[in-house]
């Protein structure tokens, strides 16, 4: 058991043809997905790497049975891509592409109202089960088979943290890269309600950032019905107000979203946050007794 | 070629294709931020329909008396212009009651530096002033839009309470704040704009001016990829009508390739020139106070990697991501970027490899320091692909520098070094 995607899950890439969509199609069958062509309008007919090609999502789907897609398509294309793979009903969309303007992201969550994709994204690592599968960017070799589900809005901090929980000789079951921008398809409280309903998930590492009041409610989300151990840490503690740190989500507007109030709202919410980030692995060890 | 296709995307924008694409996916935003002045936002919200007080920029005295004559000779307002917010109490904001007292006042402001609780202790240089018409004030309100992250929608913002520091508005008076989420489908509705204008206490005839004006702003906002609109204040003359005062916009930096007129406006030499340097390599670098450089991959972690420093007791010199696919050519003139802020003392390099390679790391990082003559101590941790590589060629390498395996160890190490240690 996982989350969201697992052995049996069909993958298709979105710009499959293009240099890092190749890179990590690859990557992800060599790690055991089952990664089944690629859509790249105007190249449908053809192959790539082995894969077969398809000019539209809607054809991939009918031929290949996929359920999946991940996309590494550029930002002025990304939300076309999303919208596509929505309407083609693929159960699960992780889209990989930073920079996708908001204005366009907007129209994407309009549009995914009320339809069953899940997206997780943009501008994330995307998805990996250990042992299993894997969709996005996350390196394969650092994951182990275990019991920890991981949500993270930043890429790096979530391999950070697989690595001290391999260091602990802790595995995860699932980790998930929401994304730091301010408009993503999964937020913080589906990946939890996801993480509750797995009987193979024991506790989760939660890495939030500034900007935004994700956390918070996430923290009132775990208040109320969230039993497993969490631990977690927010990212932008020392980092100046009104400057923007690299997500588009992590700029500290007003007394919104600053470090110090979403720590606060974890502890609270009976959360074992930790101050320094080299602390996720050992603190979670500690948290499982 | 195919639309849609990569190389359409190439292809389809200048900028695009002096750029790294496989990089403009991945790596740190290509498009530095673009910070306007009032002058600006003013003649931005203009072109939708948004009724501005009659202005013009100047840059010599000499100017500002031109303008202040052609708006009619009789008062006029001279602001200087500069990116931070407080300049009336500063002294930024001066009233002349002729044109050759404009010309005067602009004299004494152009080349002054500005202090603000904004600006910091150093203050702002005043290179170009805002010569406008002068109008007789009967109320302030307050209005603003932006991206509601929980709603996924536009919220337009309204408070009869405008001309003060609305957060000490939402604090004090929540019930003053006014809020209405806009239907991207739809857009402003009259009713919208209707409700929000009874309810900052507006007579009919400038609430059906609200409802042009609320309408002028959201395609504003929508059509320049704009991340937040602030009028504040927002005038009801006299007169009766309604005029935005003061305005600030900010864009999206996602959205700049598809408006290069707006990345024209960047004013450079309101910008750190480190920051400005370090936008033309893509990199993403903010300039801070301490004196621990350093150098992560990915903004989560190395926003991360202040905060440990922080922990450590240290101060660190910046932030800098160099991005998930960076090469060696970009950590050099990251170190270039580094190793330029005097106060640097100590170098600590984070990077969790995952498509960046540690090999190619450490080849940069050894090629830079080669190079640059880097003379401080640099702690470096690295971990993920290719590790035992990366390591290798920097114990290899003959030069000095101080390795560590987990960021709790960099952090120390890096902070006693700093301290002389």
């Amino acid at each position: 058991m996982a989350v969201l995607l697992d052995r049996n899950s069909r993958l298709i890439v979105q710009g499959l043809t293009g240099r890092e969509g190749t890179f990590h199609a690859k990557a992800a069958a060599a790690y055991g997905t089952k990664v089944v062509g690629g859509v790249t309008p105007g190249k449908g007919g053809t192959t790539h790497e082995g894969w077969p090609i398809f000019n539209s999502v809607h054809d991939a789907v009918r031929e290949t049975g996929a359920n999946a897609s991940v996309i590494f398509v550029p930002p002025p294309f990304a939300a076309d891509a999303i919208m596509e793979a929505t309407d083609a009903a693929v159960a699960l969309v992780v889209c990989i592409t930073e920079g996708i303007p908001t204005i366009d992201m907007l129209k994407v969550m309009t549009f995914m109202e009320g339809k069953s994709t899940r997206l997780i994204g943009p501008n994330c690592p995307g998805i990996i089960t250990a042992g299993q599968a894997k969709a996005g960017i996350i390196p394969g070799h650092i994951c182990r088979e275990g019991r920890i589900g991981i949500v993270s809005k930043s890429g790096t901090l979530t391999y950070e943290a697989i690595h001290q929980l391999s260091k602990q000789g802790m595995g995860q079951t699932t980790c998930i890269g929401i994304g730091g921008d301010p408009l993503i398809g999964t937020s913080f409280i589906d990946a939890l309600k996801l993480f509750k309903d797995d009987p193979d998930t024991d506790a989760v590492i939660m890495i939030g950032e500034i900007g935004g009041t994700a956390e918070q409610d996430a923290a009132a989300y775990i208040a109320k019905e969230f039993r497993k151990p969490v631990v977690g840490f927010i990212a932008g503690q020392t980092a100046p107000p009104g400057r923007r740190m690299g997500h588009a989500g992590a700029i500290i507007a007003g007394g919104q979203g600053t470090a110090a109030e979403k720590m606060e709202a974890l502890t609270k919410a009976g959360v074992h946050v930790v101050k320094s980030p080299a602390d996720m692995g050992a603190k979670m060890r500690e948290a499982l007794g | 070629m195919e639309v849609g296709s990569w190389e359409f995307a190439k292809r389809s924008w200048t900028r695009a294709a002096a750029i790294d694409y496989d990089h403009w996916l991945f790596g740190p935003r290509t498009d530095p931020p673009v910070k306007i002045h009032e002058y600006q936002a003013k003649s931005v919200l203009a072109r939708f329909g948004v009724t501005v007080p009659r202005g013009e920029v100047a840059f010599t005295s000499q100017e500002a008396g031109e303008i202040a004559r052609r708006l009619g000779g009789t008062i006029a307002v001279v602001k200087a212009q500069i990116h931070a917010g407080g300049r009336g109490k500063g002294g930024g904001v001066k009233i002349a009651k002729s044109a050759d007292e404009a010309e005067q006042l602009a004299k004494q402001m152009i080349g002054m530096t500005l202090v603000t609780h904004q600006t910091g202790p150093e203050g702002r240089k005043v290179g170009r002033l805002l010569i406008e018409e002068g109008l007789a004030i009967e109320r302030e309100l307050y209005l603003s839009i932006v991206i509601d992250r929980a709603s996924a929608s536009p919220v337009i913002i309204c408070s009869a309470s405008g001309g003060m520091d609305i957060e000490e508005v939402a604090a004090r008076e929540p019930e003053k704040i006014l809020r209405e989420h806009i239907d991207p489908g739809t857009g402003v509705i009259p009713f919208q704009a209707r409700k929000l204008a009874f309810g900052m206490g507006l007579a009919s005839g400038p609430a059906n001016k609200l409802v042009k004006l609320l309408d002028a702003v959201y395609k504003a906002f929508i059509e320049t990829d704009a991340s937040m609109i602030e009028v504040n204040p927002l005038i009801l003359t006299k007169g009766g009508d309604l005029l935005a005062l003061d305005a600030k916009v900010s864009f999206d930096d996602n959205a700049l390739y598809r408006h290069p007129d707006l990345r024209d406006l960047r004013d450079l030499a309101e910008e750190d020139p480190l920051e400005v340097e370090a936008s033309k390599f893509s990199l993403n670098y903010i300039r801070l106070d301490g004196n621990i450089g350093c150098m992560v991959n990915g903004a989560g972690l190395a926003m991360a990697t202040m905060d440990i420093i922080k922990l450590a007791g240290g101060e660190p010199a910046n932030f800098l991501d160099v991005g998930g696919g960076a090469n060696a050519e970009q950590i050099k003139n990251a170190f270039r970027i580094l190793m330029a802020d005097a106060n640097v003392k100590a170098v600590l390099i984070n990077i969790f490899g995952g498509i960046l390679r540690c090999d190619v790391l450490a080849q940069g990082v050894i090629a830079a320091v080669q190079e640059l003559g880097v003379r401080v101590p640099i702690v470096i941790r690295m971990e993920g692909t290719n590790v035992e590589e990366g390591k290798r060629l920097l114990r290899e390498s003959g030069l000095n520098f101080t390795t560590a395996d987990s960021m709790g160890e960099a952090a120390d190490k890096v902070v006693s070094l700093a301290r002389g240690q």
